[in-house]
């Protein structure tokens, strides 16, 4: 199957000895990108493959993995609606998800 | 999550089996439920309905926020006929999460050359679906119009349940098909089953427009959860 098959990716790239994280989205509300259950795999290098939203949050969600990777406990994350004067991650959409963060071990 | 629970997951996917993730997102405790195995979970309705409508989601339980992943298995798409038609489709189709099987006995139109990267069988529809039947979660496309090749498989899906059934041919030919599935005992409420002609009604005419208009046919079938009978109107809700 190809890389778009985010379980497969993360199983090959744990097979392969990589330390991962593996990032679901768990709840949404309003009009979310990425329906609940959807995944992003993420290596302690940064690498990625999949989506928890339109390409919004996942940079966000990206750093966070590190930190899960690092010390092994999941976190849950939420975002909302994109603040412009603050310059924060957010969801342009006006949707709110939330995404939990866990290791592969 | 375990890698065992990882790999099993993924196990269950390769073998087309439906399965739930259940993650309690206080501990992050997981266990995977399978089809089989949901009558004996605690959370046995909610995992069933997740199973029914596909949706995966957060639920409320007393020991506290569960949340249910649902895994289908991955939508197949059959196609019987190596025509141009299919030569689109067999692209386009993967990238919208579709592997892709095309039968065609007919060597001529069944070479590599035509179809680079696919799986594809130059037998007859029968040996091919007596090896690897068609499920519900597989979409079945008959392109040949030759009765020959696109009856048999027509009735296969019928009797399967495959969440789509396309045959592609004008009006016409499809009165005559339907005369012919009546002789071979098919009921009127499977027959109707068929979409025919094939695909969605955008005014497609070449065979790249044409493979799209099949492809959103069979998203919408497999979105709408037509491979489960009551979602089609036949038994009432489970």
């Amino acid at each position: 199957m190809s890389n778009l098959d985010v379980l497969a990716t993360a199983e090959s790239w744990s097979a392969q000895g990589r330390p991962i994280a593996l990032a679901t989205v768990v709840e949404t509300w309003g009009s979310a990108p990425r329906p609940a259950g959807s995944y992003l795999v993420i290596d302690a290098d940064g690498n990625f493959e999949g989506s928890v939203s339109g390409g919004c949050v996942e940079g966000a969600v990206v750093a966070e993995a590190a930190d899960v990777i690092a010390d092994g406990k999941p976190r849950m994350l939420e975002f909302g609606v994109a603040d412009e004067t603050a310059w924060r991650v957010g969801l342009s959409c006006g949707g709110r998800i939330k995404v939990y963060v866990e290791k592969v071990v | 999550m375990d890698r065992a629970l990882l790999a099993e997951l993924n196990a269950a996917r390769a073998e087309r089996r439906a399965a739930v993730l259940v993650t309690e997102l206080g501990s992050g405790t997981q266990r995977l439920v399978h089809e089989a195995g949901i009558a004996a979970d605690p959370l046995a309705d909610p995992i069933r309905a997740a199973i029914r409508s596909g949706k995966s989601g957060t639920i409320e339980t007393q020991g506290g926020p569960v949340f249910l992943n649902a895994h289908l298995p991955p939508p197949r798409l059959v196609a019987i006929g190596a025509v141009h038609i299919t030569q689109a489709l067999a692209r386009m189709a993967p990238l919208a999460g579709y592997d892709v099987e095309i039968i065609d006995p007919r060597t001529a139109f069944a070479t590599a050359e035509r179809f680079p990267g696919v799986s594809l069988r130059a037998e007859w529809p029968q040996d091919v679906l007596d090896a690897r039947p068609l499920d519900a979660y597989t979409a079945l496309c008959a392109i040949t119009h030759d009765p020959k090749i696109d009856d048999l498989p027509l009735i296969r899906a019928l009797q399967a349940g495959c969440f789509y059934v396309g045959a592609l041919g004008s009006r016409k030919t499809h009165g005559k098909r339907v005369e012919r599935l009546r002789d071979a005992g098919l009921g009127e409420a499977e027959i109707a089953r068929i979409e025919a002609p094939i695909g969605a009604d955008i005014g497609a005419s070449t065979p790249g427009e044409i493979a799209v208009a099949i492809l959103a046919s069979v998203v919408e079938a497999f979105r709408k959860r037509k491979m489960f009978a009551e979602r089609r109107g036949e038994t009432k809700a489970a």
